[in-house]
């Protein structure tokens, strides 16, 4: 990449759309959304500026090393800007390790240790980054990881949310385990490990200008445990992932597209709680979109389904685990959902923040 | 433009004035004005729209629609025969 | 959800379906003016499943897609002026303007802010005395209400600094414009319930008997909606053309009366632009002389608006019912839901939107890429 290019910053040409009519010299909101912006932001700005210096662009949760000994670790991190820092069921110290957690937990790792970085707003109160903190270390506590370097910085009151954690952790592949979105296959089953929308409602629901009662909280939960589980049953699950920012159907669309498979579900076998329906029915929401924090998305060959969901019943994060839907060869990239009518739809990302509509 | 879901009134307060409620939608509740449905109580059931409730919805009214359509589905399962049901998809 | 799950029942659904196909003799073209109907038509399927002698048109029933775009540049102005908090219902945030949308705006600094109800707004410009806050007041006769409270209460309680940007638009003038349009081709309305919740149902009398065509006032769960189609070619089949009730757990001849008085004090019928079909007469509501002061169209002057609408974005000829979104040339092309050129393409329950998702389906059921 030549230094005129990387100054321009956006390598014009990696643009898919041939006429664009708005194309965005400015960085917004929903790139950070989890949705198709995010994803054009990592692939056209980040992995094109970086050139030959960035591996391959497969979008997975963490990344695989094998060191030739016989030995492979996954490294991943994630940065956590929640807004409220505190929301019911928990805080932004619990989803920051958790979330780390889980990322290295979906190459099927065991994780080890976790590094931690702050960004403090000066004039945060010390209270509140104690109470983080705490949280943060029980939490680990509970994954069964170490929190064994990290770094704090102070930005000027006005210029940081409170604070930003970011979280990179490492862990060890067990032999045999071979996880990647692109192993999913024609026939495999789709298993989600319990009820989606929880962690996004639970954050709404005090979000300023929405608020709204309910006794939701976030399902913010290391999952190694419950893939260690699944592991048990079968060394041949052959995706793993996080339906975090969003959710369910931005986490099925990316690895119908990575894969190149189709993927195939009943609305009506999702499991949504009543209350996460009732919010998204008042707000226009839809909860396939709405973020989650303890849940995963597997998905296995048919032939261990059913070993695989049993063990994951038998532990806490997934005792309410149940099967989706399907892997298919027609619609090759696309996830199409059968309606509670019976009609089909394509499910899409979402293409940036969830917003309440009136429409 | 019409997003209105229906929800049940469960306590009734004065806002500087204002004639609001607490509508629970299921599981969830929602701080809802009733500044146009004065005959709204505790226990009726309304549709809110854009933190408005915009009626009182008719509670006898909603079963009578319920049970026409159940008519319509004895009537359509009486006349149905094993062709007709294969309907244009 | 109680009063909802009910009426989403899809064996009942089921009967419907059939009772439509077996009711239907010839084929009809069916107009729901409604974008909470389209989207409920969009997003349970009902389109598909419905018999093909039936036609859905998804009429401009999204305030989203009509909003004209002088007036979304000039709420773009607005919202970007530092002193401005500029509050919005999400629906309205990735509508592109003629440069660009309320995202945007963000992205530069402005305060844009989405908000649940209208009333949020007029809490902030009570919080933020220092701030000018200014609430985007779109919406079809539904959400007038809302928005006349939030106008009379800002007055109530002194908020000077709370105003208003109104652009509220009318459904029955549209059904005029659309049925004096000499290419029209519907046959039938379905009407927008929670409209009529509010406005009740006779102003749809005079329109139902000049233009002969049945009107029938439809809710908006999947039962709702095709009970609402199912009336309408009944009543098509026999010849008649008359109003008629299908959500009366909602709706009343008289309508909501306290919400009547607060429109007639807060809002006056004006003209106005509806994006992709045009100006129609009186077909709109803007503040009253009375809260003129609210009015956040005179309060901020943002110059002369020069208005840029890509010449090649049909988005009103598919709000009429003329094309389906396939058949502009832009679609799928330019205008995707990622880069939209017209409005139809960026709301959840834009005709063009909803195309662009199915279109995959079939395109990959053709082996097609």
């Amino acid at each position: 990449m030549s230094e005129a290019s990387l100054a321009a910053g956006i390598d014009a040409e990696g643009w898919s759309c041939p006429l664009p009519l708005r194309h965005q010299d400015k960085v917004v909101m929903g790139h950070g959304g989890g949705g198709q912006l995010s994803g054009e932001l990592i692939q056209h700005l980040f992995l094109a500026s970086f050139g030959a210096a960035a591996r391959s662009a497969t979008p997975t949760d963490s990344y695989v090393m094998d060191l030739g000994n016989g030995t492979r670790l996954a490294f991943s991190t994630d940065t956590y800007v929640v807004r409220p820092l505190f929301f019911p069921g928990g805080n932004i110290g619990e989803l920051a390790v958790n979330g780390t957690v889980n990322d290295v937990a979906m190459s099927g790792a065991r994780p080890l240790v976790l590094s931690t970085g702050f960004v403090l707003e000066e004039g945060l109160a010390m209270d509140v980054l104690g109470r983080i903190a705490t949280s943060m270390g029980a939490a680990a506590l509970r994954a069964g990881v170490q929190l064994v370097t990290g770094d704090t910085k102070v930005v000027e009151q006005g210029h940081g949310d409170g604070v930003y954690i970011n979280t990179a952790g490492i862990g060890v592949i067990p032999e045999g385990v071979d996880i990647r979105p692109d192993r999913a296959r024609p026939g495999d089953v789709v298993i989600i490990s319990g009820p989606i929308g929880l962690h996004g409602i639970a954050v709404l629901s005090v979000r300023e200008g929405l608020e709204f009662g309910t006794e939701l909280r976030s399902d913010t939960a290391a999952l190694n445990g419950l893939v260690a589980a699944m592991l048990g049953a079968s060394t041949d699950v052959h995706v793993l992932r996080d339906p975090t920012r969003g959710g369910l159907g931005a986490s099925l669309c990316e690895i119908a597209e990575t894969a190149g498979v189709g993927i195939e579900f009943e609305e009506r076998s999702i499991p949504v709680p009543d209350e996460v329906r009732a919010a998204c029915g008042f707000l226009g929401l839809d909860a396939l979109h709405v973020a989650n924090e303890g849940k995963l998305v597997a998905i296995v060959p048919p032939e261990v389904a059913d070993a695989v969901l049993a063990a994951m019943m038998a532990t806490t994060e997934g005792r309410d685990a149940t099967v989706i839907g399907r892997i298919t060869d027609s619609h090759p990239g696309l996830v199409v959902a059968r309606t509670g009518l019976g009609a089909t739809r394509v499910v899409d990302r979402p293409l940036g923040e969830q917003l309440p509509r009136i429409c | 433009m019409c997003l209105g879901v229906p929800g049940k009134v469960l306590e009734i307060r004065a806002d500087r004035g204002t004639r609001m409620a607490t509508v629970d939608f299921g599981g969830v509740t929602k701080s809802v004005c009733l500044a146009y449905v004065p005959e709204v109580e505790v226990g009726d059931y309304t549709i809110v729209h854009a933190g408005f409730a915009i009626t009182k919805l008719d509670e006898k009214s909603a079963l009578e629609t319920l049970r026409m359509f159940a008519e319509i589905g004895l009537l359509d399962e009486l006349s149905a025969d094993p062709a007709a049901s294969e309907t244009t998809r | 959800m109680k009063y909802l799950d009910e009426f989403n029942d899809p064996v009942l659904a089921r009967a419907l379906f059939e009772q439509i196909d077996a009711a239907a003799t010839k084929q009809w073209a069916v107009m729901e003016v409604c974008g909470g109907q389209t989207h409920s038509i969009i997003r349970n399927g009902i389109d598909q499943l419905l018999t093909d002698k039936v036609e859905l048109i998804h009429g401009p029933g999204c305030p989203v897609c009509v909003t004209p775009l002088e007036m979304i540049d000039r709420a773009l102005a607005i919202a970007s002026r530092p002193e401005v908090i500029f509050c919005s219902f999400g629906d309205m945030l990735r509508v592109p303007g003629s440069h660009c949308d309320l995202f945007s705006v963000k992205a530069d600094g402005g305060d844009v802010r989405v908000v649940y109800s209208p009333l949020d707004a007029v809490n902030l410009a009570e919080q933020h005395p220092d701030k000018e806050v200014v609430f985007f007041g779109i919406g079809f006769e539904t959400t007038a209400p809302a928005n006349a409270m939030a106008v009379f209460q800002a007055r109530e309680r002194g908020l000077a600094n709370f105003s208003m940007l109104v652009s509220h638009v009318l459904v029955p003038p549209a059904i005029e414009a659309l049925m004096s349009s000499p290419v029209s081709r519907v046959n039938g309305f379905l009407a927008a319930g929670h409209v009529c919740t509010v406005m009740g149902t006779w102003q749809y009398e005079p329109l139902a008997a000049q233009y002969e065509v049945p009107i029938v006032i439809t809710g908006f769960e999947p039962l709702d909606v095709l009970d609402g189609i199912r009336r309408c070619v009944l009543q098509l089949e026999a010849g008649r053309h008359e109003v008629e009730n299908a959500y009366p757990r909602a709706v009343s001849p008289e309508g909501n009366r306290p919400a009547q008085a607060m429109l007639a004090s807060v809002f006056e019928v004006c003209d106005r632009q509806w994006r992709g079909i045009g100006m129609i007469p009186s077909s709109g509501w803007r503040l009253s002389a009375a809260f003129a002061d609210f009015d956040a169209e005179r309060r901020f002057d943002v110059g002369t608006l020069v208005v840029d609408e890509p010449e090649r974005c049909r988005a009103g000829d598919v709000l009429q019912g003329l094309i389906k979104p396939d058949q502009c040339e832009c679609f799928g092309n330019e205008c995707t839901p990622r880069t939209p050129m017209g409005a139809t393409m960026v709301s959840s329950e834009g005709a063009c939107a909803a195309y662009y998702l199915y279109r995959r389906l079939a395109v990959a059921g053709r082996g097609g890429t």
